[in-house]
């Protein structure tokens, strides 16, 4: 009785999103946590409140793989858990299909043992689920939860075992950044494709960089080749949850608007008053954003704001 | 080689949608719909590899009602060879789904199957990697290019830090994202050609799988509405509030 959770990690290092998934899964039960990779790795996890047991694999393999590795571990756990980022929607179908179960992803609230809400059509409908099963997959959209703290101690037992995969990795092309993660950050700048060129989009990038915050970016603007992939914000991008969502010359398509729902509070800054983002921002300013972002980012140094 | 194409006929995705004043879901009687736009993605992918001469049948599935035989005649006239509706009037979780593509993929020996990587009705994410599992293959999921090397491919990954690339052998399953290519709106000629190319309809019942759900649906409600916003006159006035938050929030 309890969770075999996935745990999320990136270049090897452990996630700040696993503490948020951690404190997901804490809620339904004591959480035993698979960390594929390095020991270090291991070692940091340990540290997180509500983890009862960090089993550690050496390898880190692909879906096909992963799926093996958790089917096999899976016996005595009622709930087997990852974050719904890539790696989670990438192996968690799989092992369900593996284990004759129905999954439940990309869950926003836990309402009871069994009982989940999670968004549909693009987060314009919340849908409410009981799961009767027996055994429950289940992914957490990281950015609903609040992280779990550290200061925990939990025993590390390091897996002793061969991983079959009949797909193999061959290489990784990483967008190198020393910005915040987008998932986690606490202020997101977002640009659209209003910004004009890549050149343009440095001015956004200016402004995020005063505020120690992640950079976003709309499908148009990533498709324009403004911005990288892995800044796509959106339903088919990251979904985001900052206190702070700085939305520059972004219109506010359905798709884009799916994926920064959870915003504490988005600010707009628009030359179109009209524009579906403006409508939902909690302030907007209205104007042309190569005259205002210079100015906003000299305004807001000269205050002195730091983070 | 052979290809194996999902599809599946969903609100169209620039519908702004309506949920049901009882909760029962979202209303769709109606409405527009039209095929999914990654599974578009996927059959441009399908009918390029045909167009490059490395493959030589592509099959459309899509499971559904009498009305999806639409979404596989869009299909047709983007250039594929034949189409296959499992015809259901249940609604159908992704198990169930992944278990009647399993069956199809049993009968059609393809060497590739190509799917999206998820609806824009349910946003789930899961068939091709589940029928991944029941049919044992190897998958490679969010694809922005796949490359075919004889009986191997090569496939570019959208990941959370980036692209990564992977290889995989044939038979395999691959689900399409965005940036894999631009789909094609097929030319008028081709939309009257399609409805001459063969497409059988087949009965869900006759696959001999459970159809039932093993969820519950207890409701389907509208997100919470956000409180009207305030429009500030000056960079300055901006500045002071961005400033503000920024002060008082709380560092993690």
């Amino acid at each position: 009785m309890g969770v075999l959770l996935l745990a999320e990690l990136d270049d090897g290092a452990l996630s700040a999103s696993t503490a948020r998934t951690v404190a997901a899964a804490a809620q339904l039960g004591p959480v035993d946590l698979l960390v594929p990779g390095p020991r270090a790795a291991a070692d940091q996890a340990a540290a997180i409140a509500g983890v009862a047991k960090v089993i550690h694999a050496k390898e880190a393999p692909l879906a096909d793989g992963l799926a093996n590795l958790l089917a096999g571990l899976a016996d005595g756990y009622t709930i087997i858990a990852a974050a719904a980022s890539t790696t989670g929607k990438d192996v968690m179908p799989r092992l369900a299909a593996k284990l004759d179960i129905q999954p439940v992803t990309d869950i926003v609230a836990i309402e009871g043992a069994n009982r989940f809400v999670r968004p549909i059509y693009a987060g314009n409908a919340l849908e409410t689920v009981t799961d009767p099963q027996q055994t429950h997959v289940l992914t957490f959209r990281a950015s609903a939860f609040r992280p779990a703290a550290s200061g925990n101690a939990a025993p590390v037992e390091t897996l002793d075992t061969d991983i079959a995969a009949a797909a193999r990795f061959i290489a990784a092309h990483r967008t190198q950044s020393d910005i915040p993660d987008l998932a986690t950050a606490q202020i997101v700048v977002g640009g659209g494709v209003s910004v004009g060129s890549a050149e343009g989009f440095k001015l956004v990038e200016a402004l995020g960089k005063t505020l120690g915050a992640a950079i976003g970016a709309t499908r148009a603007a990533v498709d324009a080749g403004y911005a990288p992939n892995d800044w796509q914000v959106g339903q088919t991008g990251k979904i985001i949850a900052p206190d702070l969502y700085i939305a520059v010359g972004i219109s506010g398509a359905l798709q884009h608007l799916a994926g920064i729902q959870g915003a504490k509070k988005i600010i707009a800054i628009n030359t179109d008053p009209e524009a579906p983002l403006v409508k939902i921002a909690d302030v907007a300013l209205i104007g042309d954003l190569f005259e205002i972002l210079p100015q906003l980012t000299a305004e807001l140094e000269k205050s002195g704001v730091k983070r | 080689m052979k290809i194996l194409v999902a599809v599946k006929r969903v609100v169209d995705h620039n519908v702004r949608i309506r949920v049901r004043p009882d909760g029962s879901g979202v209303e769709t009687n109606g409405v527009r719909m039209s095929m999914n736009p990654f599974c578009k993605h996927a059959v441009e992918a399908a009918v390029q590899l045909a167009e490059a001469g490395a493959a030589d049948e592509i099959v459309i599935v899509s499971i559904g009602p009498k009305p999806a035989n639409d979404v596989i005649l869009t299909a047709l006239a983007m250039g594929a060879h034949r189409g296959i509706l499992v015809e259901t009037d249940q609604p159908l979780e992704t198990l169930v789904i992944a278990k009647l593509l399993a069956k199809v993929v049993e009968e059609e020996q393809p060497d590739l199957v190509l799917l999206g990587k998820q609806a824009v009705d349910d946003d789930s994410n899961h068939v091709g990697q589940m029928l991944a599992a029941l049919t044992a293959l190897p998958q490679a999921t969010f694809a922005s290019e796949i490359k075919l090397d004889g009986h191997a491919l090569e496939v570019t990954r959208e990941v959370d830090s980036g692209r990564e690339t992977i290889g995989l052998p044939l038979p395999a399953i691959v689900t399409a994202d965005l940036r894999l290519n631009t789909p094609r709106n097929a030319a008028l000629p081709m939309v009257m050609k399609a409805r001459s190319k063969p497409l059988a309809v087949r009965p869900a019942a006759e696959f001999g799988v459970d159809l039932s759900p093993r969820l519950t649906v207890e409701m389907v409600s509208p997100p919470p509405e956000r409180a009207a916003g305030v429009t500030v006159n000056s960079v300055a006035e901006l500045a002071a509030i961005i400033a503000t938050d920024v002060n008082e929030m709380e560092a993690i």
